[in-house]
């Protein structure tokens, strides 16, 4: 039996890149691989999807109930068609990790949240306690359900599939509208999305205003970089939640990630540890963020910044 | 309207864990235990809520060994009415612990059940979710801002590019971001007063709830992110550094 993915996309038509990372992974389960996109005028999407590689067979599952992708309605259309999957993989993101448990509890089947690693078909490698602890886990539901992490399977390219487009014609009745869609506050911004940037630069409590994020942005310039926080930057209100990295916010693992004034919390570490190289400036010699970096500045950020920015501009 | 409150008695999120020496499991013996943040977070929620008398009641249940009386007692000493404990010395994994749950719902029949997005041991995020299914209510997650009235719930969440904005019908399952609030201190009154509030306890075995395991653990093992930490001594340095060494610029 095949396996099904859940493809997460940003309102706009882009399909996000932890979906491809989510086909890769199901590629590793060594079955046929289809997969389901959701929601409300999909045409555009339907053909950006189709070219995936990796993928065998497109479903395309489309009403006004699943415009905002919300739990209720999908997590009973995914339910519909389970039955002829032995896999269903979602991306590990805020959409998987609210309508994947929620199928689970609909089939009866334990998930599997967050895997990083597939042994084989039932085992699978997953962090526990914010990251600082793997766990090998071995799953003995008929039905396996898991959620995956993009940073840490390739993602599939975008073109060069053609799946065969299926457009599922008998969804199943949703009459009662237990949520209502009233509003989504996307953060605007022209830099490139977290998770898939190649540069990454976070900033900290030690930032110490909002303010001060600018001389962030304009490293971030310099190299196509993603801007991000940890949970105590985000708390003092100097950046939006949604730059949060680490343990309850975004998992990225870029190229270069530069951790400026940010001590280093475990949870924190949750979010960057599998980044390829990371550097640390802080000016306290005994952050613990120096112990999980490759290269470290000690020093004060007001300087070191700006000295920074005029040397990547020299480059 | 009643509130219930899921608490679970965790391996206190500011201690390092430890792997058993043979890699069977987290150490757990003799360590510092508190109650998982994210319920504490709900348990505040719903406190904050009777304060403005828009609950009537709040019951907590937490599900483990006889110890988690004492997450009970914290949780009614932050102001919760009342406690049940479901005695249990098996690692119970989410889906039998929304079972549990679901039982208890049948029988308290509460407007929401407010609960931490996910425990800081296991990181699943998942219970909240599956018991929603379970009962077919809505399902309301990763919330940070929460609104309750006339048989509805306009909640706030944090999604992958922002915030998303629902209205739920109630009865729901609401599941807690650590930024809806930043949860009290009990103070030393309210902690001997809590010392009397009731605790209804059950044992597990007597519910009759199918709790067999469906994800095994098979090992653990620490997964270290140390790294080799060269202190540079000049912007100039790390320049050479990302260049010629790492290649990354």
């Amino acid at each position: 039996m095949a396996v099904l993915v859940l493809l997460s996309y940003e309102k706009g038509d882009q399909i996000r890149k932890i979906s491809r990372s989510a086909i890769s992974a199901a590629g590793k389960l060594g079955t046929e691989v289809h997969a389901l996109l959701v929601g409300d005028h999909l045409d555009g999407l339907s053909q950006k999807a189709s070219q995936l590689q990796g993928i065998q067979k497109l479903l395309v599952a489309e009403h006004a109930a699943y415009a905002h992708m919300q739990a209720e309605p999908v997590a009973d259309l995914i339910a519909s068609l389970a039955g002829s999957y032995e896999f269903i993989v979602a991306p590990a993101n805020a959409e998987g990790k609210d309508i994947l448990p929620r199928l689970a509890g609909l089939l009866d089947v334990q998930p599997i949240s967050d895997v990083v690693e597939m042994i084989d078909a039932s085992t699978f490698v997953r962090p526990i306690y914010a990251g600082s602890i793997l766990a090998t886990v071995t799953s003995k539901d008929a039905k396996k359900l898991l959620s995956v992490r993009g940073t840490t399977f390739e993602a599939v390219a975008e073109t060069g599939g053609n799946a065969t487009i299926e457009k599922i014609e008998n969804l199943p009745a949703s009459d009662k509208q237990l949520s209502v869609f009233k509003e989504l506050k996307l953060s605007q911004s022209d830099r490139p999305e977290l998770e898939s940037a190649r540069v990454v630069i976070s900033g900290g409590r030690g930032m110490q205003s909002g303010e001060n994020f600018v001389l962030l942005e304009k490293i971030a310039d310099q190299l196509d970089a993603a801007i991000g926080a940890s949970r105590a930057a985000v708390d003092a209100g100097f950046v939006p939640n949604d730059y949060q990295v680490g343990q309850t916010g975004k998992i990225v693992a870029p190229e270069l990630y530069v951790a400026v004034a940010l001590s280093g919390a475990i949870q924190h570490l949750a979010g960057m540890k599998d980044s390829k190289i990371v550097v640390a400036i802080n000016k306290d010699p005994e952050a613990p963020i120096f112990k999980v970096s490759d290269y470290g500045i000690i020093g004060d950020l007001f300087e070191i910044l700006p000295q920074l920015e005029a040397a990547l501009k020299a480059r | 309207m009643k509130i219930l409150v899921p608490v679970k008695r965790v391996v206190d999120s500011n201690i390092k864990p430890l792997v058993k020496s043979d890699n069977s499991g987290v150490e757990v013996g003799g360590v510092k235990m508190s109650m998982n943040p994210f319920d504490e977070t709900a348990v505040e929620e719903a406190v904050r809520l009777k304060e403005q008398k828009i609950a009537s009641e709040v019951v907590v249940i937490s599900i483990g060994e006889p110890k988690c009386q004492d997450t009970l007692r914290t949780a009614m000493a932050m102001g919760a009415d009342r406690g049940i404990l479901v005695t249990s010395e098996d690692a119970l994994e989410s889906l039998s612990v929304a079972k549990i749950l679901q039982h208890f719902v049948t029988k308290e029949q509460p407007d929401v059940v407010l609960m931490g997005k996910q425990a800081s041991d296991d990181d699943m995020n998942a219970t909240g979710q599956i018991l929603a299914a379970k009962l077919g209510w809505a399902q309301g997650t990763f919330v940070s801002k929460l609104e309750l009235s006339d048989g509805k719930a306009q909640i706030t969440r944090e999604i992958d590019d922002g915030q998303e904005i629902l209205e739920l019908t109630l009865p729901a399952v609401i599941t807690t971001d650590l930024r809806l609030n930043e949860p009290r201190f009990a103070s030393l009154p309210n902690i001997m007063k809590a010392k009397k509030k009731p605790i209804e306890t059950v044992a597990l075995a007597d519910l009759g709830v199918d709790t067999a395991v469906r994800l095994q653990v098979k090992s653990v093992a620490e997964s270290s992110s140390v790294r080799e930490g060269v202190i540079v001594g000049s912007v100039e340095e790390l320049m050479d550094k990302l260049q010629n060494e790492a290649k990354v610029i």
